[in-house]
C-alpha cells in the first residue's frame, strides 16, 4: 500500500515536536567565526548560563551571547524574554542566576534575594540603556521640536491638533498644517511606557496628572503591541505620534524634547549622559548601581527620555562555576567592547568607562558560598 | 452522526447478546469510559486551576487590585468587548457560512463544490496569528475609507460617530477578521449536514412542485437546522476565545462604547490576557486569571444554551440517528 501518509504523519509530528522546545525562548548559542575576541581576566568559564526578563533585551543579548560564546567556547547563554517582572521572579525563586529587568528590585524584592543569594545580596546592574524616540508621521515636516508641557499636553490627548499654538511657539511660531493628532500608545504592559510616563510627571505634573505605571494611563490613543506594532501604527497613519526604542523607530520623523533649554535629539551620545547626571537610589546593599534616572538634566545635551534596564546578579552563588559564569558574563557586557557590540547590533547607547569601571568593581565580589 | 447502519455485511447472521464477555468489547468499553472521564477532569482541573489562581483578586478589596481599579470595573469593558466583537463575527460570518454551504451542497457543479470544499477546509487551517497580521497590514488600512464614508454619511448613528480610526484597527474590523476565521467551521459542519438531508425529502418536495428554493426551504433547512445552530455556536467559541489575531489587531485603548470605527476601543478578555500576561506580577496576575476565570464560564454559557437549542430541535428535525 501506500505509505507516504504515515511518513507524513512522522515528518509532521517530528517538525511539532522541534518547535515546541524552542518558543520564547532565545537560545542564541550560534557561534560568529572571526569575532573579536573577549577580554576578560579570570579562570576559563563552562557550562550552560540561563537567564530570563525583559523584552527589551533580546537584541543586545543576541550580540552578547554570540560574541561571548565565540570567545568561550564551553558556554551556552540562554536568554527567555518572559518580561522584567517574570524575570526578578525567576531570579528570586532561584531559577535563573541572572535576571535582566527594566525596573530595579524593590525593597521586598532586595530582601527576599537575601535568601536566594547565600546571604548575600542581589546587585541592580545597568548595563543598558537605550534612548526612547517620539516618532511622528507627519510628511512634509522634517523637524519637530516639543517642550516637556507640550509633549505631555499632546501625549494626554489636551492638544489634539498639530496646527496648535503651542506647538508652533515650540518650533519658532511658525503654525504646522491642521491636521488631527493621533497618538500612539502601547497596548501592553511594558518598561518604555514607565519610562515615558516618569519623564511626563517629571516634566509637567499638572500637565499629565497620571502615576507612573507599566499600563497606558490614557484612554482614547491608538494602541498597539509591542514596539513593533506601535511603529507600524504610526506609520500607517498620517498625524500620528508615539513613542518606541529609537534603534526601532527606522525611518520616521523623531520630534526633540527641549531639556535644559536646549532641543534634544534621541540620540545614543545624549542618552548615555543620562546614567552619568543621575544619582544612585540610596539605601541599596553594597554593589547596588541601581540609579535614580534623572528626568530633568540641568546640563544640556542629555536625553531625558530613556530606558535603562538592568541586569541583576547575586554577590554570592552556590557554585564557583556558576559564580564564574555570571562574573565573566556581565563583566563582559558592561565593557566597553561589549557596550559596543550591542549598540552595533541594539542601537543602544554605550556607557561612559567610568560606568563600566563601577560595574567591574561591584563584579568582584561575586564569591561562591561553597 | 445521524447514519443508522444497520447489521451490514458479513456480520448479517443474527447473534444474541454474546457479545459482552468478549476481550475486545472490554477494552473498547475501558477506554472509551477513560476517555469519557478524561475530559471531564481536564475541564474540573481547569475550572479548578482557574478558581483558586482568581481567588486572592475575587477576594481583595476592590481599590487594592494591580490595576488600581475594581476587578468588575476592569473586567466589564472587556466582556463587553469579548462579545461585541464575537457578536458582530457571528452575525456577519453565520449567514455566510450557511450561504457558502448551501451552495456547496446544492447549488454549484459538483467539481467546483469539491474544489470550494477543499478552499474553505484549508482556511481553517491558517494560524490565527496570520489572520491578525492580514488584518493589521492589509484588511484594516484597506478599511478606513469605508469607515470615513461612514462617517460622513451615517455618522448620526452612535456606531460610527467617529472620529475614524487612521489606522483601521477598529473593533469592527476586529469583528470582520473573526467572522472571516469562523467561516469554515460554520461551512464545513453545515454543508456536512445539508448534504445529509434525505434524499426523499428532496425528491419529494421537487415532485410536489417546489422550486430549488422552496425545496430547500421546505426540507433541507428545517432537516439542518439543529445543526447549523452547533455549527453557529462553535465558531462562536471560537470567536469569543480568539487571542492572537485580535491582541495584533485591536487598537484597545477604550471603555464601554458603541462606537466601531474610532481607535478607542475596548479590549477583548483573551487578548487582553495576552497583552498583559509578561508584565504582570503579584495581584495583577490574579485579576487577569479571574477575567479568564469570567471567559471560561461565559463559553459555557453559550455551549449550554447552544446545546439545549440543539436537543430541543432535535425531535423536529428528524435527524435522531
Amino acid at each position: 500500500m501506500n505509505r507516504s501518509p504515515s511518513s507524513r504523519v512522522a515528518l509532521l509530528a517530528a517538525t511539532l515536536t522541534v518547535g515546541l522546545t524552542v518558543p520564547g525562548c532565545v537560545a542564541v548559542n550560534e557561534r560568529t567565526g572571526g569575532a573579536s575576541p573577549v577580554a576578560g581576566p579570570g579562570p576559563a568559564v563552562s557550562g550552560t548560563l540561563n537567564s530570563a526578563g525583559a523584552s527589551t533585551q533580546p537584541a543586545p543579548f543576541q550580540a552578547w551571547s554570540a560574541r561571548f560564546s565565540a570567545a568561550h567556547p564551553e558556554v551556552t547563554v540562554n536568554y527567555d524574554p518572559v518580561g522584567s517582572g517574570g524575570g526578578r521572579k525567576q531570579f528570586l525563586e532561584g531559577g535563573v542566576p541572572l535576571a535582566g529587568s527594566d525596573a530595579a528590585l524593590d525593597d521586598e524584592e532586595l530582601e527576599r534575594a537575601r535568601e536566594r543569594c547565600d546571604g548575600g545580596s542581589a546587585m541592580d546592574l545597568p548595563v543598558y540603556v537605550s534612548p526612547i524616540a517620539l516618532a511622528y508621521n507627519l510628511p512634509g515636516t522634517p523637524d519637530l521640536t516639543l517642550s516637556p508641557v507640550t509633549v505631555a499636553r499632546i501625549f494626554d490627548q489636551q492638544v489634539t491638533d498639530w496646527s496648535d499654538p503651542a506647538i508652533a511657539a515650540d518650533n519658532g511660531g511658525a503654525a504646522l498644517p491642521a491636521g488631527a493628532i493621533t497618538v500612539v500608545n502601547r497596548s501592553d504592559d511594558s518598561g518604555t511606557t514607565e519610562n515615558l510616563i516618569a519623564y511626563l510627571v517629571a516634566n509637567a505634573p499638572d500637565d499629565f496628572p497620571h502615576e507612573v505605571t507599566d499600563t497606558w494611563p490614557v484612554a482614547g490613543g491608538e494602541a498597539a503591541k509591542g514596539t513593533s506594532g506601535v511603529v507600524d501604527a504610526i506609520k500607517a497613519g498620517e498625524g500620528s505620534i508615539g513613542y518606541a526604542d529609537e534603534s526601532q523607530v527606522g525611518d520616521l520623523g523623531r520630534a526633540e524634547v527641549v531639556a535644559a533649554g536646549q532641543a534634544v535629539g534621541p540620540t545614543a551620545e545624549a542618552a548615555a549622559k543620562v546614567v552619568d547626571v543621575s544619582e544612585p537610589v540610596p539605601g541599596r546593599p553594597e554593589g547596588d548601581l541601581a540609579i535614580e534616572v534623572n528626568r530633568t538634566p540641568e546640563e544640556a545635551g542629555v536625553y531625558p527620555i530613556v530606558l535603562v534596564s538592568y541586569q541583576i546578579a547575586c554577590t554570592t552563588y552556590a557554585t564557583q562555576q556558576e559564580a564564574d559564569l555570571v562574573k565573566a558574563f556581565i563583566g563582559y557586557t558592561s565593557s566597553q567592547q561589549g557596550q559596543k557590540d550591542a549598540a552595533d547590533i541594539a542601537g543602544s547607547a554605550p556607557l561612559s568607562p567610568e560606568r563600566s569601571d563601577a560595574i567591574a568593581a561591584a563584579l568582584g565580589s561575586i564569591t561562591a558560598s561553597s | 452522526m445521524s447514519q443508522t447502519t444497520g447489521p451490514t455485511g458479513t456480520g448479517a447472521r443474527p447473534r444474541r447478546r454474546r457479545t459482552t464477555g468478549r476481550p475486545g468489547d472490554k477494552v473498547f468499553k475501558g477506554t472509551a469510559t477513560f476517555a469519557g472521564t478524561l475530559i471531564l477532569l481536564t475541564l474540573a482541573g481547569v475550572a479548578a486551576f482557574l478558581v483558586y489562581q482568581a481567588l486572592p483578586a475575587l477576594t481583595a478589596p476592590s481599590d487594592a487590585s494591580g490595576t488600581g481599579l475594581g476587578l468588575l470595573t476592569y473586567a466589564w469593558p472587556l466582556l463587553y468587548g469579548t462579545i461585541l466583537s464575537s457578536a458582530i463575527a457571528l452575525v456577519v460570518g453565520a449567514p455566510l457560512g450557511v450561504g457558502i454551504a448551501l451552495f456547496i451542497s446544492h447549488f454549484a457543479p459538483r467539481r467546483l463544490s469539491t474544489g470550494l470544499g477543499y478552499v474553505v477546509d484549508l482556511l481553517a487551517a491558517v494560524p490565527s496569528i496570520v489572520f491578525g497580521l492580514w488584518g493589521v497590514t492589509t484588511f484594516a488600512p484597506a478599511l478606513v475609507p469605508i469607515y470615513g464614508w461612514l462617517e460622513r454619511n451615517a455618522g448620526l448613528l452612535p456606531f460610527f460617530a467617529g472620529p475614524t480610526s487612521p489606522t483601521g484597527r477598529t473593533i469592527l474590523t476586529a469583528g470582520l477578521v473573526l467572522a472571516v476565521m469562523i467561516l469554515p467551521v460554520v461551512t464545513a459542519i453545515s454543508r456536512d449536514i445539508f448534504l445529509q438531508t434525505p434524499r426523499l425529502h428532496e425528491e419529494a418536495a421537487l415532485a410536489l412542485g417546489a422550486t430549488r428554493w422552496e425545496m430547500i426551504q421546505y426540507s433541507v433547512l428545517p432537516y439542518a437546522r439543529s445543526g447549523v445552530v452547533s455549527a453557529a455556536m462553535l465558531g462562536l467559541g471560537r470567536a469569543l476565545g480568539e487571542t492572537m489575531a485580535v491582541a495584533l489587531l485591536l487598537s484597545a485603548s477604550g471603555g464601554v462604547t458603541l462606537n466601531l470605527i474610532s481607535s478607542a476601543n475596548p479590549g477583548t478578555i483573551a487578548a487582553n490576557i495576552a497583552l498583559q500576561f509578561p508584565e504582570s506580577s503579584g495581584l495583577g496576575t490574579n485579576v487577569l486569571v479571574a477575567t479568564g476565570l469570567l471567559l471560561f464560564v461565559v463559553t459555557f454559557v453559550v455551549n449550554l444554551a447552544a446545546r439545549a437549542i440543539v436537543n430541543r430541535r432535535a425531535g423536529f428535525s428528524g435527524a435522531d440517528g
